[in-house]
Order: C-alpha cells, then structure tokens, then sequence
C-alpha cells in the first residue's frame, strides 16, 4: 500500500526548498557587482528583477511552510530534485531577460545545462553577450559544480542532520571530512583555491597572446569555472577554438583533469598523501578509459585522414577526447565536423569516453571511474572463480584511499547505475531518431547531454523540435543527480496521486 | 585593378632574354589578377558552406565576410581575429599591417567592424595545430562598426521597482509573523 504524502511532508519540504531558493538567489548579487563594474545597466537590471523575484519566491516558502523539523531520506532527496528545477527556472529569468535566448524555454535548456555542468548551448550572438550575463553562465556552472544544495548547506544553513540526505541526493555518497558542512566546505576551500590558480595562469597566457588585460582575466576566470566544474560553456561563441593558443589548450587539460578527480583524492594529495594518486582505483581506470578511447578515436582520425600530421591528430583529437572524458565538453573543432571531418570510428571512440565520465564526488557526470573499476574486478572475481578450483576461496580487493574488499553489494549498485546510464543515454537516442536524426549523431548527443559533457555534433540548435529540448533537459537533470532523487520525486507524486 | 609591368630590354639584350623577361612579366600580371580578380568579383562563402564543405574549399583562396569580434590577438608580425559572418566565427591569420584596417572589434558595447577578407582556407591548418582557419592576403572594409550606446530600458527598471516594493512588503510581513 503507498501512503499519501502527509501536510507535514510537504511543509518540510516547502522549508528547505526555500531556504535553497534564497542562497541561489544571494548568488545572484555576483553578477550584479559584475555589471556595476562594467556599468551595463540593462543587465543590473536584468540580475535585479531575477533577484527579486527568487527572494519572493524563498521568502513566502520559508514562510508558508515554516518548521523546526529535520529532513528524512525521502524529504531531503525531494528537496533536492526541486531545487535543481527551481534553480533552473530561476536562473533563467535573467538570461531570457537579456534578449539573446529566443524563448524562454531556450533559456532554461541553458540555464539547466549551466546549473548541471553540460554545457550545451542554445544562445544566441553570445560574442555580443554583457560581461554580468556571460558571468552569471559560467558562475552557475560553477554553483552547480560544486552542488546548488552544497552552496546552501556551506553559507546558508547552519549543522543539521538532514544534511547529508541532501548531500548524497546530489550524487554524492562521499564524505570526505565527517561533518558534511566540513565537507562543503572543504569542497569550496579546494574550488576558491585552484580558481585564484587557474585564473592566473590563464589570465597570464591571454595577456601574452595578445588579449586585453581585463578580457584576458575575465576569460581566465570564466574559462576556469567551466574547465574545473567540467563544464564546457566559454565567453565566446567559438568555445577554446577562439584563443588559437597550444598554452591555453595545455592548462584546460590539466584543469579539466583536476576536475574529473575526486575531491576525495584532492583532500588526500592536499594532506601529504600524494601516492593515492598512483593507487587509487579511480585514476587508474580514468588513466588505462583515456588511453584506450584516444586509441581507437587515434585510429578512426588517422582513416579519416583529416590532420595529415601526427601532432594536429593528436591536439585536436586528444583534446576532444580528454573534454569529453572528463564531462567538460570544450572544444577546439566546430560542431558540424565531427559529423563531416570525423569518421564513425572516431566519433564512437568519443562517444564511449563521453559515457564513462570521471570519478565520484567529483564534479563530473556519466558512469564515473568508480563504477567502471568495481564492474571490471567484478568480471575479474568471477572469471577467477571460474578458472580456480571450486574450493578455492576468491577475494578481490581494489584500492579507493584504503584497501577495500569487493562486495556483492558494491556491484549490484555500480551496475544497477551504470544500466540506469545506458538506458538514459539509449533515451536521447531514440527520441533524437525519431525526429529524424541519423543514429550516430543522435546517440553522440543524448551521450553528451546525459553525461553531462557538453559535446556536439550539431543536433543541439534553436530550431531543434521543442520535445527533443525537453528531453535534453531531463537527461542533464536526471544525469547529473544519479537518478537517486528523480526516482524519488517521480514516487512522491505517485503517492500524492495514488496514495491512501 | 590589373598591374601591367613595361619592360624596358636593354639594346645589348638578346632575344632570348627578351622572351624571357616577357614571360615573367606575363606571369606576375597573372598573379596579380589572380587575387584582384578574386577579391573584386568572388561572392563571400558562409561560415557554414565553409565548415560543411571544407575539404572542397581546403588550400583555395576564399573570399568571407563578417564582423569583427572579440580581441585582435597580437602574435608578431601577425595577428588572430576572429570573424563572425552571423551563424558561426571563423579565426582569421591577419599581418598586422593589413589588421590596421578594423577599427572596432563587436562586443556588449560595440559593433565591431565589418570586413571582406580575401585568403587562404584551411581546412586543418598545418601552422596552427590543425585550426579550421583562414589565412588572409586582401582586407577590405564593408562596414566600420561603432559604439552602441546603452539605453536604460524604462519598463525593466520600474518592474524592478514594483518588485523591491512587492519584497519590501512581504519582508515586513514575515518580522511581523514571526514577532
């Protein structure tokens, strides 16, 4: 029998969500200053009424549903699946405000792939964009990144158990410090620190290739958000390909893949223990995923015979595949040539380490290396089992910051997400070939949209049919939050329908 | 404009070396026309005719038109602007003395020049990493761009106003509940 959901279910869950709704909100005084020191009023005024109109909203939540109640599992996975959605709804005000998204569903295909790190785009003359707009793309990917629910619970929400059921609903099970705020907040200690870096260093490499000093700094900052948080939006409609520079392509790689890797592993190496990087499960699997992506996207280039040389090959295709890999989704080629200049065999390499992704509790999406490594001992465990004596006693162990012994459990849950992947990246697919898009380039793109990288072919566009934009959304919701709170959503309006 | 050279063969000259001076100077006209005529009467491709057919159009002297957008990327004697036609931007290899040309570079607050460019198309350029780019030799100036002006929008700024008083309000409201 399912019960109803009570009053007080939904107070609870009116309460949190408020309080998420005016932490996103207070970010957007960010842009606002942005603006101010640009003196774009019209955008001020954009950042402004969105402002508004969030804290409305937060304010008469709170309110309205005011308790001194804790979350319970199944309230704070719903809180955290509204909050995307009414960050996204949110977060889009003020884009479609600016007048260069054609609707203001367009808007919020962006403002979800900003929010969820995919960096799919439907924006238009984004190279006449206002400084506080294109802020406030790369600024969400960087809330986003580090979790909406994560930016409550580090400035805006003091200790509460209820916490770290919002914590994991985000797709996270780690922790990394045994308080949860701690964690957060370490979480944003690492991010505050290595966007001071990325920022200098990229803002360093503009300057010397011939851009202005604010642009320069400007792009490094919003470049850097969008490589660590994995990401992929960038200031200027031509993406990496606009900087025409070897330097700022090396730093993004090395950006993206600190992003990919577990702020787990970053706590480890931050605390002197820097061999984990060489043991760990994770970097292992992303290291052996890379090598044999690049290999066959390698072989499939060099049949298309598009870069005569082996150094263009490898810049270009090595490039894509680590952005792809790694869920950032930056790009050095133009959408349409992956689909004239690539071969399938190419793109299929792509297209795989587009669904692997990066570690867990990182700021990726798709299976993640966790998973992939659990699934490949697994398949070892028993092909051992198979070939050793059946008295024989087979353990496997892996290594993830301490040595831990294989589980059935751990298996079931790795392969139970890892086909709650496929099926939402067979999804796109077939919606993508239903509107008449050939299979490889609908896969390519419902791949990236689910895994949260940001790669296109070309499917993604303003005139693409308004189901397919919906669908996209919901991949990139229901990828980044690892299905957990979606599921949970999806049964709390079951039971609010069909409960007694 | 076609250049015609005159050869003026020395009395001392033979024949031959008459002949020869004649083809050379018969092989520069050519060379020259080649690119005036290019740049006088060859239609502009799109970006998007580019990028999709771009092994047709690879290592041949193309014409594209567009705006100017972003930074002029000094590097030496060269420069990297990038030129958006309105569907997509497509990087340009520019000398610096032919970048001298653009007056504005399109942002928030300008409308950046208009040009004709008139180079070399490459589909995956073996000087810049493989880069879809275009390697100018002609410029020539359709459009100067300017300075846009920012109007404030009146009916944003008083909605901004309504809904301060509406928070305001609803600010007031709760102290009140709450007290």
């Amino acid at each position: 029998m399912i019960l109803r959901p009570r009053l007080e279910d939904i107070k609870i869950i009116g309460f949190y969500l408020g309080k998420i709704i005016i932490g996103l909100g207070l970010t957007m005084l960010v842009p606002i200053l942005i603006g101010l020191a640009f003196q774009e009023s019209n955008p001020v005024l954009d950042f402004l009424i969105a402002l508004e109109i969030t804290l409305i909203f937060g304010l008469i939540l709170t309110k309205l549903c005011f308790t001194e109640k804790d979350l319970n599992w199944m309230q704070g996975m719903i809180v955290v699946s509204l909050s995307w959605l009414a960050a996204m709804l949110l977060g889009a005000i003020p884009l479609w405000l600016s007048g260069h998204w054609k609707s203001f569903l367009d808007a919020c295909f962006d403002s979800m792939s900003g929010f969820a790190t995919t960096g799919l785009v439907l924006v238009q003359d984004l190279d006449h964009m206002s400084y506080a707009h294109n802020f406030w793309r790369h600024l969400i990917m960087f809330i986003g990144g580090q979790g909406i629910v994560i930016v409550a619970l580090s400035f805006f929400v003091k200790g509460f158990s209820g916490a770290f059921k919002m914590y994991v609903g985000e797709g996270r099970d780690e922790r990394i410090l045994p308080n949860v705020i701690s964690t957060s907040r370490f979480i944003w200690l690492v991010s505050i620190v290595f966007l001071i870096l990325g920022t200098l260093a990229l803002g360093i490499v503009g300057i010397l290739n011939g851009m202005k000093t604010v642009n320069a700094f400007f792009h490094g900052a919003c470049v850097f958000m969008a490589a660590f948080d994995t990401g992929g939006f960038a200031p200027q409609s031509q993406n990496i390909l606009y900087y025409h520079s070897l330097a700022f392509e090396i730093i993004t790689v090395m950006i993206m893949i600190l992003g990919a890797m577990n702020f787990k592993l970053h706590y480890h190496i931050w605390t002197g223990n820097r061999k984990e990087i060489f043991r760990n499960i994770e970097t292992v699997a992303l290291f052996i995923t890379i090598m044999i992506t690049f290999f066959i996207t390698a072989i499939g280039l060099s049949q298309s015979g598009t870069y005569p040389q082996a150094i263009m090959l490898f810049r270009k295709g090595f490039y894509q595949l680590v952005s792809g890999h790694t869920g950032t989704g930056f790009q050095t080629i133009y959408a349409g040539q992956f689909i004239n200049e690539w071969n399938h065999f190419a793109m299929f390499g792509v297209i795989c380490a587009m669904a692997f992704g990066g570690s867990v509790c990182s700021t990726t999406g798709a299976i993640k290396m966790l998973r992939i490594g659990i699934i490949f001992k697994a398949l070892i465990e028993d092909t051992k089992r198979i070939i050793m004596p059946e008295r024989a006693i087979v353990v496997q162990k892996f290594h993830h910051i301490k040595e831990v012994f294989l589980e059935d459990r751990q298996v079931r849950t790795a392969l139970m997400i890892t086909l709650a992947y496929l099926v939402l990246y067979a999804l796109g697919a077939v919606v993508g070939m239903f509107y008449g898009y050939p299979f490889l380039n609908s896969l390519f793109e419902s791949t990236s949209a689910a895994a949260n990288v940001g790669l296109s072919c070309g499917v993604t566009s303003v005139g693409m049919p308004t189901a397919l934009k919906f669908t996209y959304i919901f991949q990139m919701w229901a990828g980044r939050l690892e299905f957990m709170s979606v599921f949970t959503l999806i049964g709390f309006f079951v039971a609010v329908v069909k409960g007694k | 404009m076609i250049v015609k050279l005159k050869v003026k063969s020395p009395k001392r000259k033979t024949k031959t070396q008459n002949l020869k001076l004649l083809a050379l100077s018969f092989g520069f006209t050519l060379f020259v026309l080649r690119f005036t005529l290019a740049a006088s009467f060859a239609q502009s491709v799109s970006s998007t005719e580019l990028i999709r057919n771009a092994k047709q159009y690879d290592g041949k002297i193309v014409v594209y038109e567009g705006e100017v957008i972003g930074d002029i990327m000094k590097r030496g004697d060269n420069s990297w602007v990038n030129i958006n036609d309105g569907n997509n931007a497509i990087g340009v290899w520019i000398s610096n003395s032919l970048a001298k040309e653009i007056t504005y570079t399109g942002s928030y607050k300008a409308k950046g020049s208009w040009v004709e460019i008139t180079g070399i198309f490459h589909r995956a350029c073996p000087e810049h990493g493989g880069d879809l780019d275009i390697h100018a030799q002609a410029i020539r100036k359709t459009g100067t761009g300017k300075i846009i002006i920012e109007k404030l929008n009146i009916g944003k700024r008083n909605f901004a106003v309504i809904l301060i008083g509406a928070l305001g309000l609803i600010w007031i409201l709760t102290l009140l509940k709450s007290k």
